[in-house]
């Protein structure tokens, strides 16, 4: 599914990443961990496509629509409903059944009730179900997690555990996280950063 | 060695003029320098094109510093060109003629590519983005000379007329001299900014993979 | 025909955005008054017919400016340029849905604008309109993609107005022109041959600006 050859990522005269090698294969389950700093964020956001390595390669077998990324920012816009942003996201990912999924979602992760009022309202948590909403949403093959337990509150996070079980096995998952026992029972393999 | 030439060339472009009259003799700089700044801008965007359709990794570097290189000759143009306008009309700025005015556009137009540059890190973004604008500039000449044409018509009709030399016989020799010897020059600048940066870079690198 | 639709969901998600916050279009009607108020005593004697017609453009882009200052800032405060870049949509999408909902805004503008200034100081002729319209699709395309460009950079809101003024000139020659002569064919067409140029080299290159 992912492979990456001697990956690295340069800023400018920061270099954030160096000679990263990592296989992910189709359903496995890697979790990646590091103190802060050590670059997790940029090796995600690379491996989801939303950055270029300056330096190695990178191949991955899951075409862009075929890839659920959840970052530290939610991805969501604030003025809109919960609905709306599911809406527009379904859209864009040509989602099929689009309502109907989109209600299943939002019922899963305990939103529904609140649909229709604007996510500035929200709380944390409630953001973090819902940027959770927006990833599992166009059913991605391919699921980029970072730190996906940070901004959850332990109902969430319950949901959460629930929802990886149901999916390990059949999708592949590259999860960074800074409690790895968490993400224990479902890691097929492990990579470890350092700064 | 290609530096002296050039301004050897330069230098014997000068002497020819004497016959003509003296201010007669800005104006084979100018239009040679105007020329040369459009070559400049002309392939900033071409290295520009194949920065972003080839991804060729030097083409970035060498779309900065054809642009660089081509305000520097619009810095020229716009000086020798009012230089010009003083000695033929007795102002330091005329509106009425076109290629000064166009001058002046693409001068800000391109003063705003470094003020672009700067304000992003270095990397694949700014490359991008740099390059774009690039391209933006090569469009905007033809039609920004289009505009500034159709500008004349309702602007009051200034009685300043232009006259060019008439280019005959020894006139145009010494133009294409100069021109040649503009060209040079500029091709030699290319090669050394160019170069200097390429060092800096390498050098840059060097030092990151030792420590 | 799916081109389409993703351009009609995101300039959807547009317009409900700033009917929700409500702040860019009333700041721009209230600037556009303002400008007027301020041509007035910054004329001295009484301005002709071909004065007042440039003011009116010099008002109309930099009301422009203001508005296309705005036009990326939720997705840039929010983070949400990377959602949009993650879609399988085509980049050049979410330029085309972000210029057509700016379009939106410029006209509501301009429909208290234009009559304001046939108020304040002459009245305004079809050529003037049609000049107008023309005018409005070349700032959005350009304005727009060149905010895009400036969300990203350290300078941000200043160096919007840099990047445009230059590649506005033609538009203001375009359309000054089409108002003041007589026969504003000419005229009409460098806005329309400037709308169609651009907006092709916007639509084929906005891939790269949001690219990392």
């Amino acid at each position: 599914m992912l492979t990456t050859r001697r990956l690295g990522k340069r800023y400018g005269e920061k270099r954030v990443l160096r000679g990263i090698d990592l296989t992910l294969p189709q359903g496995g389950f890697l979790v990646v961990t590091g103190p802060n700093g050590a670059g997790k964020t940029t090796l995600l956001r690379i491996c989801a496509g939303l950055a270029q390595p300056t330096e190695g390669t990178i191949e991955r077998s899951a075409a862009r629509a075929q890839v659920g990324y959840l970052g530290h920012e939610p991805l969501v816009y604030r003025e809109l409903t919960a609905l709306e942003n599911l809406e527009l996201y379904g859209s864009l990912y040509r989602v099929p059944e689009r309502r109907e999924r989109i209600g299943m979602l939002l019922e899963r992760f305990g939103l529904w009730e609140a649909r229709h009022e604007r996510v500035a309202s929200y709380s944390r948590g409630m953001t973090q179900r819902l940027a959770l909403c927006r990833v599992l949403l166009h059913e991605p093959e391919l699921l980029v997690l970072d730190e996906p337990y940070s901004a959850l509150d332990e109902a969430g996070a319950e949901l959460l555990d629930a929802q990886l079980a149901e999916l390990r096995g059949e999708r592949s998952f590259l999860v960074s996280t800074h409690d790895p026992a968490r993400v224990q029972p479902f890691a097929s393999g492990a990579l470890a950063l350092s700064t | 060695m290609l530096v002296t030439t050039a301004l050897a060339f330069v230098f014997y472009v000068a002497p020819n003029d004497q016959t003509l009259g003296f201010s007669q003799r800005i104006f084979y700089f100018h239009v040679s320098i105007a020329f040369t700044a459009y070559a400049c801008f002309i392939c900033g965007a071409w290295q520009a094109l194949r920065h972003l359709w080839k991804r060729d990794p030097r083409a970035d570097l060498a779309s900065y510093v054809c642009v660089h290189l081509g305000l520097i000759f619009g810095t020229l143009v716009l000086i020798t060109g009012s230089i010009w306008a003083k000695i033929a009309w007795g102002r330091w700025w005329i509106w009425s003629e076109d290629e000064l005015v166009l001058f002046l556009v693409l001068y800000l137009f391109y003063c705003a590519y470094f003020m672009l540059r700067f304000s992003v890190d270095p990397g694949p973004q700014r490359a991008n983005l740099s390059a774009v604008y690039a391209l933006f500039g090569v469009v905007l000449i033809p039609v920004s000379f289009a505009a500034i044409r159709l500008a004349k018509a309702y602007f009051h009709p200034e009685v300043f007329t232009l006259h060019g030399p008439r280019f005959g016989g020894w006139i145009l020799v010494t133009y294409c001299i100069s021109q040649v010897a503009l060209l040079v020059l500029a091709y030699t600048l290319y090669r050394l900014e160019l170069g200097s940066k390429r060092l800096d870079t390498r050098l840059r690198r060097l030092r990151e993979a030792l420590a | 025909m799916t081109y389409v639709r993703d351009v009609g969901a995101l300039a959807r998600k547009d317009l409900l955005l700033e009917l929700r916050a409500r702040d860019t279009l009333p700041a721009m009607l209230l600037f556009v008054a303002a400008v007027f108020v301020v041509f007035h005593f910054a004329l001295p004697g009484t301005p002709s017919r071909l004065e007042t017609t440039g003011l009116l453009w010099v008002a109309i882009l930099f009301t422009a400016l203001l508005g296309l200052g705005r036009a990326f800032v939720p997705e840039r405060e929010q983070r949400t340029f990377d959602g949009l870049v993650l879609a399988p949509c085509d980049r050049s999408a979410i330029w085309l849905a972000k210029s057509l909902a700016t379009l939106a805004f410029l006209v509501a503008a301009e429909l208290v604008a234009l009559p304001l200034y046939a108020l304040f100081f002459h009245s305004v002729g079809g050529a003037t309109i049609a000049a107008v319209l023309l005018a409005n699709v070349g700032i959005c395309a350009v304005g727009t993609f060149l905010g895009a460009m400036a969300v990203v950079t350290r300078a941000r809101d200043l160096l919007l107005p840099l990047l445009f003024l230059p590649l506005a000139m033609p538009i203001v020659v375009g359309a000054v022109g089409a108002s003041v002569v007589a026969s504003p064919g000419r005229y009409l067409l460098l806005l329309a041959l400037y709308d169609l140029l651009f907006a092709v080299v916007c639509w084929a290159t906005f891939e790269y600006v949001v690219a990392e």
